[in-house]
């Protein structure tokens, strides 16, 4: 390989390194900073890239598509010219409406409920995702997929120097949602979540209305999940509802959060570029450690012992999580001191 | 030789350290009664007493043994039982249930200990085949304290057994305690009800901020004006 | 044990509060009398097809064997143990593996045993399937999660080590036997045909009749026994329970020993009723069972029986109207609609 392919390789790994930073940003907002266990990433995920995709993608070829109806040419039509393709940003912004509109609706049905039920929820959610879109070829072609996804600015850039300038563009929204994220968990509205996470009774005893900080903070990282999943789709251009399974769609993404630290953005940043460097790199190696399956075994150890021996991850809140513990240590009783 | 003596427990929750060194004795076949303000820790003393709490320095010793440290279970077995002020009972099983979970680590027939129980509780008996969860407030606190002594204690704890009960049910339970340690069983009883239970209390202990306050016996704490004036209303 | 950070649902016998509003008692038997009755004229109805509510009912057999065993981790242990589905597959796998690897050294081969597809080997798995499934449950909790509590996490990390146990054991699945399909030898046989189109394959019937056989005899166990009652009374109240002196360590290697047990025969059946078995097949399950689990209350395990039939028996009659690859999706909406109109679930208490 000579050393413009290495750069290649390097620049679509940092592209797709920053998507999942994204991602684990968005969790981040669930886990790190409210406790919301979300396990159906791969539902906002598949949601968000297939919106940013239809909404942009070219009319349907009638001969390939026979079933597809759902036109997703609106980028296409004369009758809406927004200048250079401002419907790129279009679509990232219906990708985070839509995952936040199907945040709300889950938060609402489980937030007021026991904590457990939201994850039971989401896995719920991605799952029939997936089927929708297997199932619903008119929506988007079904298994076969949507390919053909445009390129962000496809008219103007050179198809060789497309990636050069995705990178910038990725890096820039990350920079945005970092910003954003960061401010955010600063504010006092950050605050009443950290709160929320380390002691509800206490928090909603202090009359903050704890369910509708858990549904914002639900809403906000479901949001940015969608902008991920935009963003992923016309990085990699095909779509298909095999592309979101749970292992690279869900599991992984809390793989980087728990390696990056939970409560810490930039952990959660440096988690996905560890961890998707290790998936990555892994694949060169010989026998059996290249293997999926092997690796998908190592996710799940690695998840394991991080629960084990650092809750808070490797980057982790580590003060936070260690003063958490005791608090719901055998000491204490459900009618506490008294 | 005391039955039970705590000396200078410290304990608490997560990084709140409610108790900071805490001492009481109780002698055995003697009825003694904690009281003190909300939050002073009381009902921690009792959990730390039973092992639900950790004690993180000082000692209790229970017929001369040190059982600070040791798990729950084993207290138990060792001869001390404990009734929880909320939460006391198995809702979801019926009363005869609810008495063999409390014979629970017996190995020999208990059928006539529950007839025991159910002579003392006769209530119970009636229905015995109702769930825990149904019961009223004043048969479940019976209950409770019937499944404590399934296990035939020699010190019964218990954590404000009269909380939340009609004051015609409260007289029942304090006979009730009053017919169980003539019977010979030892009582440590924390109380808000504080002049009822310091009458029929060999000694009395009163506790404030986690720390001991005052101790005399249970006649005398009655007729001290301090302990009146703060704690009886009087 | 000792983490009562956030508590769920004591485990509960059926209250029926809902039906004692109909004047109806709050039996077990009464409600299964009542459930039944109600399959009847469901099947009965001119746009239902009976077959199917049979169908429902094989199916929802198989949700209930890996559903009692969630819901009695969920109430006792206060753990939505992610990983029940996987240990599901990893029981269809190891029974594949005595079947297909072991048996077959020892002389013991075979398929179609009577009316049914599968041979004599799949019954000799099936307990010594139980058996690993069981020891391996109890061992991970030694490994895992009983550090977990002794540390007093909360429930959110107990879950997430769940999923992490979850992953591990469908990567090992798939790297042991592949990520394709197998199956247990098998030979094709006729299905009953009974009147009013409805066809039972004997598979089912077998399916149905183990489920009913080890139904019963954890309501026997939960009932009678002391370490059932002690299970029941760990559910109910973790904290009396120590106090009582109840050995819980015991408790909890029981409530992982039966709910390994009963996962790993429900993923054996799930494997013969489906003719296949592939790794992802659990985690497939985890929406039903947990749909079966909330529908009948968190901890309660006749709920979660008879959740699991009305899940099964939903998931099937869908198809009657919406393409079969819904299935699941089914389950997830009853999931929603309980939650939505009566969280604590049908039969749980509404304390």
């Amino acid at each position: 390989m000579d050393i413009g392919g290495v750069i290649d390789y390097l620049i679509g790994f940092a592209i797709m390194a920053m998507i999942y930073a994204i991602f684990a940003l968005g969790l981040n907002v669930h886990w790190g900073f409210t406790g919301l266990f979300n396990i159906g990433i791969a539902g906002f995920f598949a949601l968000g890239a297939y919106t940013a995709a239809l909404l942009t993608s070219p009319p349907p070829d009638p001969d390939q598509f026979e079933d597809f109806i759902f036109g997703g040419n609106l980028a296409n039509q004369d009758l809406l010219d927004l200048g250079v393709d401002a419907w790129f940003l279009l679509g990232l912004a219906a990708a985070a409406v839509v995952c936040g509109l199907v945040a709300l609706m889950i938060g609402t049905i489980t937030l007021r409920l026991n904590d457990d039920y939201l994850s039971i929820a989401t896995l719920g959610i991605a799952e029939s995702v997936r089927f929708f879109f297997l199932n619903e070829k008119w929506a988007a072609n079904g298994s076969k997929g949507l390919y053909r996804i445009p390129k962000f600015l496809g008219d103007v850039i050179a198809p060789e120097s497309y990636d050069y300038l995705y990178v910038v563009v990725v890096l820039v929204i990350l920079l945005i949602l970092f910003a954003a994220v960061q401010r955010a968990v600063r504010s006092p509205w950050g605050r009443v979540l950290r709160a929320i996470r380390e002691d509800e009774v206490a928090t909603a005893a202090s009359g903050k209305s704890v369910f509708r900080f858990k549904l914002q903070s639900f809403v906000l990282g479901s949001m940015i999940m969608g902008i991920g999943g935009a963003l992923f789709a016309h990085h990699v251009r095909f779509l298909s509802p095999l592309t979101f399974d749970p292992l690279l769609a869900t599991f992984v993404i809390w793989a980087m959060l728990m390696v990056g630290g939970s409560g810490n953005n930039i952990g959660a940043v440096l988690g996905a570029f560890v961890v998707w460097g290790i998936w990555a790199g892994t694949q060169f190696l010989p026998g059996i450690l290249s293997d999926p399956s092997f690796r998908l075994f190592m996710i799940g150890v690695l998840i394991v012992a991080i629960m084990l021996l650092r809750p808070g991850g490797l980057l982790g809140e580590w003060r936070r999580i260690v003063a958490r513990s005791p608090a719901h240590s055998s000491d204490r009783d459900p009618a506490g001191p008294d | 030789m005391a039955l039970l003596e705590a000396s200078n427990v410290v304990a608490g929750y997560g990084e709140t350290e409610v108790l900071h060194g805490v001492s009481i004795k109780l002698n055995a076949g003697q009825v003694v009664t904690i009281i003190g303000p909300n939050g002073c820790g009381k009902s921690t003393l009792m959990k730390a007493i039973v092992g639900l709490v950790r004690v993180r320095s000082g000692s209790v010793h229970f017929r001369g043994v040190d059982i600070s440290g040791h798990d729950p279970e084993w207290i138990v077995r060792s001869g001390l039982c404990y009734v929880p002020q909320s939460d006391n009972v198995f809702p979801s099983m019926t009363i005869r249930e609810n008495l063999e979970m409390g014979a629970f680590v017996r190995r020999d027939d208990y059928q006539s200990r529950i007839d025991e129980m159910f002579e003392l509780f006769p209530d119970l008996r009636r229905s015995a085949r109702r769930k825990a969860g149904t019961l009223s407030g004043g048969q479940r606190q019976m209950l409770a304290i019937a499944r404590a002594l399934m296990l035939d204690p020699v010190l019964l704890l218990l954590d404000e057994p009269s909380a939340g009960l009609a004051p015609a049910l409260v007289e029942g339970v304090f006979n009730r305690i009053k017919d169980i340690n003539s019977a010979g069983v030892s009582i440590l009883l924390v109380e808000q009800n504080a002049k009822e239970s310091l009458r029929m209390s060999d000694r009395g202990y009163v506790l404030s901020g986690g720390v001991n306050q005052l101790q005399d016996t249970g006649p005398a704490l009655l007729d001290n004006p301090e302990v009146g004036r703060v704690y009886l209303g009087g | 044990m000792n983490s009562v950070s956030s508590q769920p649902q004591n485990l509960t016998w059926p209250s029926g509060r809902f039906l004692r509003r109909f004047g109806v008692g709050m039996s077990p038997g009464r409600i299964s009398a009542l459930l039944a009755a109600g399959l009847l004229i469901l099947g009965f109805l001119p746009f239902t097809k009976l077959g199917l509510v049979v169908n429902g009912l094989i199916l929802g057999s198989v949700i209930a064997l890996g559903a009692i065993g969630l819901t009695l981790v969920y109430g006792i242990l206060k753990l939505g143990n992610f990983a029940h589905g996987d240990y599901m597959a990893l029981g269809a796998y190891i029974a594949f593996f005595i079947v297909d690897g072991v048996l077959p050294r020892v002389g013991i081969e075979g398929a179609g045993l009577g009316p049914f597809t599968f041979g004599f080997p799949v019954l000799i798995a099936l307990p010594l399937t139980a058996l690993a499934v069981a020891l391996g449950a109890i061992a991970l909790d030694a490994l895992i999660y009983r550090r977990l509590r002794d540390r007093a996490a909360s429930t959110a990390i107990l879950m997430m080590a769940s999923l992490g146990v979850a992953i591990a054991i469908r990567g090992l699945v798939q790297l042991i036997w592949s990520g394709e399909t197998q199956h247990y030898p098998r030979e094709s046989r006729q299905v009953y045909h009974l009147p009013m189109d409805v066809r039972i394959p004997p598979d089912g019937l077998f399916v149905a009749v183990l489920a009913v056989v080890l139904v019963s005899a954890v309501y026997a166990l939960l009932t009678y026994t002391k370490i059932g009652k002690a299970m029941r009374a760990t559910s109910d109240n973790p904290t009396l329970a120590l106090v009582s002196g109840i050995n819980t360590r015991q408790v909890v290697r029981w409530t992982w020993g039966i709910g390994g047990a009963l996962a790993a025969v429900a993923g054996v059946l799930l494997a013969v009723v489906q003719a296949q078995l592939l790794p992802i097949m659990g985690w497939k399950f985890l929406i039903p069972l947990f749909a079966a689990v909330i529908l009948g209350g968190i901890g309660s395990p006749y709920g979660a029986l008879i959740g699991a039939l009305v899940v099964g028996v939903s998931m099937e009659l869908s198809t009657q109207w919406i393409n079969p690859s819904y299935k699941p999706a089914v389950a997830f909406a009853i999931m929603i609609g309980v939650l939505l109109a009566r969280p604590r679930g049908i039969f749980g208490d509404a304390a």
